[in-house]
């Protein structure tokens, strides 16, 4: 389904991808380990086309990103963002409704798919005529999980999903993620240092160090790995092929 | 000797290569700008809430300003004139400054510092929250959404406001002079009213249009350039106020040659 080839991009002289492969087959949730800085987040908006690959290929379905229309590329896609993202100038309705509302679904018939959505990710319909900034982090998250399924997307990508959460809610948001990942068959791609959330979501496992896939295997496999980078990032060592200070 | 002078060319060229690049990076916009305005599709909605925020909430200190600097100026031309005795010519005076410089260029300027300032910070913070992001992976493109709508609404709103406040600024003229300087109430309006011609109306109307749009696309540019962090968007704020002032005074210098050298 998303297939990256020998992707590489710097910013300046400070090269954050140096020659990613990777691919994820249709209706797999992949969740891309790895330390802060290592181009996790860059390689997530390589393939959204919110930033340029300086060399190599991306792929989606096997048509190359950069042909063909960018809003249809655009719409097979549902994005959970780290911080929420959420439009805090219009309420939660209008934020999972978005992309409803101008693709010209009228007023009432998305604002009861936002109601409905709301209500998969375990909030109450109340809060549809909340602003963003009168939400908790978790049930910001929730808000932003319902934004991101709320056309049913072919691939959903979570950037950093629990990040800022108490342990409960993160594993609360976890298990909704890997539910509706399962229910809809969407192919996902997961962006985390959060151990727990890579055990819950993941089907395969790669770990992202110094702009390349170092390891790709299954959750199984990566507790039994002998590979030292991964072996020192689960388990969370300070000596090891990762330098502690970066 | 020699190094202090290198160092001293190396660190101007930078800088003068810097300034035409970021000369050259806000014509970019300008023209993105310009050419995304005709192309559908248009959000109407984000206009018109653009035209209150811009146009309808600064009025108050349009007005304002205007109500202070056409009794300002009444005051000043009068006690000016008197020296050749030409006290009479204070409501033609009043007029025609606040209608061709003051009424657009004070205008603009507190248009500047109200709107392009709000403008950086509410698109930076958008920038540094990812919210920019958001919109491109919901099919939506930042620069319609965001910067069309404003700019639009700045280059037709910021006339209307000129040209109240030109009405409040010969007002402000009027009260002082009629209660200050012993002006007849009926001869003042008469006055102004013989003195001022279509062109003086319509040249600071047609400034307002192009200050509103320097306005608007400086917040947009700033707010899209903005860097990261609370610091980033304080930056971006302040950068977007100054370009505009300085835009708007250097533009209004241009339209005068171009208006009333020919």
């Amino acid at each position: 389904m998303i297939r990256l080839k020998n992707v590489h991009k710097a910013f300046g002289n400070n090269a954050v991808l140096n020659g990613v492969d990777l691919h994820v087959p249709k209706g797999e949730s992949m969740v891309i380990i790895g330390g802060s800085g290592t181009g996790k987040s860059v390689t997530l908006k390589c393939i959204l086309g919110l930033v340029k690959p300086d060399i190599g290929t991306i792929t989606v379905a096997d048509k190359d990103i950069k042909d063909g229309d960018r809003d249809a590329l655009l719409s097979r896609f549902g994005m959970l963002f780290q911080g929420g993202a959420l439009f805090d100038s219009m309420p939660v309705w209008q934020n999972i409704a978005f992309r409803l509302v101008q693709s010209g679904v009228s007023t009432d018939e998305a604002r009861a798919l936002a109601i409905e959505k709301l209500r998969r990710v375990g909030l109450k319909p109340d809060v549809a005529d909340r602003f963003p900034a009168e939400l908790s982090g978790g049930m910001q998250k929730r808000v932003g999980l319902a934004r991101a399924i709320a056309a049913d997307p072919e691939i959903i990508f979570f950037d950093e999903p629990t990040t800022g959460l108490d342990p409960i809610m993160a594993g609360v948001i976890n298990d909704l993620i890997r539910e509706i990942v399962v229910e809809m068959g969407a192919t996902a791609m997961t962006i985390t240092h959060d151990m727990s959330s890579v055990r819950a979501i993941a089907d395969r496992v790669a770990m992202l160090h110094d702009g390349t896939i170092k390891w790709t295997g299954t959750v199984t496999e990566m507790d039994t790995t002998g590979d030292p980078y991964v072996h020192q990032f689960i388990n969370g060592l300070s000596e090891g092929p990762i330098a502690a200070i970066r | 000797m020699i190094r202090s002078a290198t160092l001293l060319l190396g660190s101007t060229g930078r800088a003068v290569l810097n300034a035409i690049g970021a000369i050259g990076a806000v014509a970019l916009f300008a023209a993105q700008t310009i050419g995304q305005i005709a192309r559908p599709p248009f959000y109407w909605r984000e206009f018109v809430s653009a035209c209150i925020t811009i146009g309808y909430f600064s009025l108050p200190v349009v007005g304002l300003t205007a109500l202070f600097t056409g009794g300002a100026l009444a005051l000043q031309i009068y006690a000016g004139g008197a020296r050749f005795n030409a006290e009479a010519v204070v409501p033609s005076i009043v007029a025609i400054g606040m209608v061709r410089e003051l009424g657009p260029v004070l205008g603009g300027l507190m248009v500047a510092a109200r709107v392009a300032s709000s403008i950086a910070a509410e698109i930076g913070t958008m920038k540094v929250t990812e919210q920019i992001d958001a919109l491109v992976t919901l099919s939506t493109n930042p620069m319609k959404y965001l910067t069309v709508p404003r700019v639009l609404a700045a280059t037709l709103t910021v006339p209307v406001l000129v040209l109240i406040g030109d009405i409040i600024g010969i007002m402000g003229g009027y009260l002082v002079g009629t209660s200050r300087l012993g002006f007849n109430a009926a001869a003042y309006l008469q006055n102004t009213a013989d003195f001022l011609e279509f062109w003086d109306i319509a040249s600071g109307l047609v400034k307002g249009a192009v200050f509103g749009f320097i306005v608007a696309l400086m917040g947009c540019y700033f707010g899209m350039t903005s860097g990261r962090g609370a610091q980033g968007v304080g930056a971006a704020t302040k950068a977007a106020v100054v370009a505009a002032s300085v835009l708007i005074l250097a533009a209004n210098y241009i339209l005068t040659e171009a208006f009333f050298t020919a």
